[in-house]
């Protein structure tokens, strides 16, 4: 009797698995992917965890240990002007320089020609508020998210560099290593800082992105992080190697909204 | 044939019924979590988290094991113990892993499921989420969140007790949470005399707690209401800076109104939870009222409802008041509940099945 409701489970969920992957490829609704490529630079040089060095808009000299950022609330706009918003749950990444995968976020998408895509630096803030069930995998503060999230000030930090800068005056450990860990949503109970930011990149400026059978279009952007340092506030190093949960955060997230731009579309 | 196969399952299942019943009312000798009837409505979800006997034992085995530090050293109950209703027994500041040295005095525990936010400086939003705290501090457990599943994924007895509690033995952040959350808002404190007075169970206030409690209405209440003796608000007591200068809630909040405010610290259980204030500066209900009667400094911008009509910050009460006030906060210790064996570290055992 048991096998026998095990054998009929079974069964119906294999039928209904077949009915999912129909749908799949149903050519009404036929998807595509679309890939995002973040290729993290330093004006014209590549970010490399290596020793190079690059200097700042107040003309620091530094190197780069760790750069890190999450990318979330993806969503797209059709050259028709209808807006395709990613299923928010599987709509946040990581981007970790030193982690070569994650700089390639692929998205399966309807088919269609894109004109522009938006996305977050940071993640917004009701889902920064929910449940732990609902942050597992890039959002669990004890996987993905290890590092990136402040345990004492419960919250996700959004952007993390660090790394050296003989710039900066000895400190008590003579380690000369600055640290940004962006973050604050907004604040749940009361306001506090909002370091959320939305990017828009109009693709029409390279061309559109079309994606649809055998068409898998990459965008290629360009994260250019001394656009952290330049901006209504230029941040020096040696003034500020330090910055983390402070109003002072404001300038850095102000400055480093504009670091992305679109370098190209791959219509492969 | 198929009436007799259906008729025996009838039964099976009955005699199941009727043996879970038997094993549950034998089994559930108190309630782990409930409602006092004098106390308002719960904050915390319980209806996402049900306090199960399962998960009761697993979040106290949690507690008490220092598995949750880097060097096995230091566990929840280093910092929280019971007979100090789960404060840190006569520490102004609590040591974590290799004698560091931590900023705040440990808090009591208790009625968490009634609090919104948690710390002296309400800087964490949810009780699931507190723990990721106070185990990933460098200088209280100084472990990582990876580094404690992979303990106690690989463990001989905890993916078994996770099965038990959660139907599961895949050991995640969320289900370490749950069950710690599952024991710590079974740290309900609420059969004090003053409890049983306001539930009219049988005790009533002497002549000077009850010239207390008036006092107590009327100087303390506006920040301490009851039943949870405070208003979880963040309010500066004009607290003298020390060397450390800790900006409180300002740290997590960066509203420079709220620069040195720390959250009300509750009364209950105000015998067992000395020292007292977010740094444990004073270790005697006399220092705190002297310091509110004449101590208040205005450096750190305290609250205005320490203002007094002629312009200077001050709570005064006359000495038969003070005497009065100190015999009704008396009446907020709950003895039952430092001494509950269902707590005890040692009687962490009594639920395991």
């Amino acid at each position: 009797m048991k096998s026998f409701i095990l054998f009929t489970t079974f069964l119906f969920l294999l039928v209904s698995c077949n009915r999912k992957m129909a749908a799949g490829n149903n050519p009404e609704t036929a998807s595509s992917t679309l890939t995002l490529r973040f290729e993290n630079s330093a004006g014209n040089q590549r970010v490399a965890m290596n020793g190079d060095r690059y200097t700042n808009a107040t003309g620091e000299a530094f190197s780069v240990t760790l750069l890190q950022y999450f990318i979330s609330n993806i969503s797209l706009k059709k050259t028709d002007g209808s807006v395709i918003t990613l299923p928010q749950d599987s709509s946040y990444f990581l981007v970790k320089e030193s982690v070569p995968e994650s700089k390639q976020i692929t998205l399966t998408v309807p088919k269609g020609n894109y004109a522009s895509v938006s996305f977050m630096l940071g993640i917004d803030s009701l889902r920064n508020t929910k449940p732990l069930a609902e942050r597992t995998g890039i959002l669990d503060p004890a996987g993905g998210a290890e590092g990136m999230y402040w345990g004492w000030n419960s919250g996700y930090i959004f952007f993390k560099m660090e790394g050296h800068s003989a710039a900066i005056p000895d400190n008590k450990a003579g380690t000369k290593k600055f640290r940004y860990h962006i973050g604050l949503y907004g604040g749940m109970n009361s306001p506090t800082v909002n370091n959320i930011k939305t990017i828009t990149l109009d693709l029409k400026d390279k061309q559109v992105a079309k994606a649809g059978p055998g068409k898998k279009p990459v965008v290629i952007i360009n994260t250019n992080i001394l656009q952290m340092f330049t901006g209504t506030e230029n941040i020096s190093i040696a003034k500020n190697p330090v910055v983390m949960v402070s109003p002072f955060s404001k300038y850095i997230a102000d400055n480093y909204a504009s670091m992305f731009s679109l370098v190209a579309v791959d219509n492969q | 044939m198929k009436k007799t196969f259906l008729s025996k399952r009838l039964v099976t299942s009955l005699g199941l019924f009727l043996a879970i019943a038997l094993a549950a009312s034998f089994t559930v000798r108190q309630e782990l979590f409930h409602q006092p009837a004098n106390f308002p409505d719960p904050v915390y979800n319980t209806g996402a988290n049900p306090v199960t006997d399962a998960g009761f034992t697993l979040g106290k085995k949690l507690f008490y094991d220092p598995i949750l530090s880097a060097d096995y050293t230091i566990s929840c109950g280093s910092c929280h113990i019971q007979a100090a209703a789960f404060s840190h027994h006569g520490h102004d500041l609590s040591h974590g892993i290799h004698d560091l040295l931590g900023t705040r005095n440990a808090p009591g525990l208790q009625n968490l499921a009634w609090y919104s936010r948690y710390m002296w400086d309400g800087g964490i939003t949810n009780l699931d989420l507190q723990p990721i705290a106070p185990i990933t501090n460098p200088v209280e457990m100084g472990d990582t969140l990876s580094a404690v599943m992979r303990k106690l994924n690989s463990h001989p007895q905890y993916p078994g007790l996770f099965e038990k509690a959660f139907g599961t033995d895949s050991i995640t952040t969320d289900l370490v949470m749950k069950a710690l959350s599952q024991f710590m808002i079974s740290l309900v404190s609420a059969d004090s005399k003053y409890d049983k007075v306001m539930r009219k169970e049988g005790a009533s206030f002497s002549p000077d707690e009850t010239l207390g409690f008036q006092v107590f209405q009327e100087k303390c209440a506006s920040c301490h209401p009851e039943p949870l003796f405070t208003d979880q608000q963040f309010r500066s007591s004009g607290l003298p800076i020390l060397e450390e200068g800790d900006e409180g809630r300002y740290l997590v909040s960066l509203d420079s109104n709220e620069r040195f405010t720390f959250r009300v610290p509750s009364l209950r259980n105000l015998k067992f939870t000395f020292p007292y204030m977010h740094d444990g500066r004073f270790y005697t209900v006399d220092e705190v009222l002297d310091h509110y009667a004449s101590g208040i400094s205005h450096a750190t911008r305290p609250d205005p409802a320490f203002k007094l009509p002629d312009g200077s910050y001050g709570i005064p009460v006359s000495p038969d008041q003070r005497k009065a006030l100190k015999a009704f906060l008396l009446t907020l210790n709950d003895t039952a509940f430092v001494k509950n064996p269902l707590y005890d570290e040692a009687g962490s055992q009594l639920y395991i099945k």
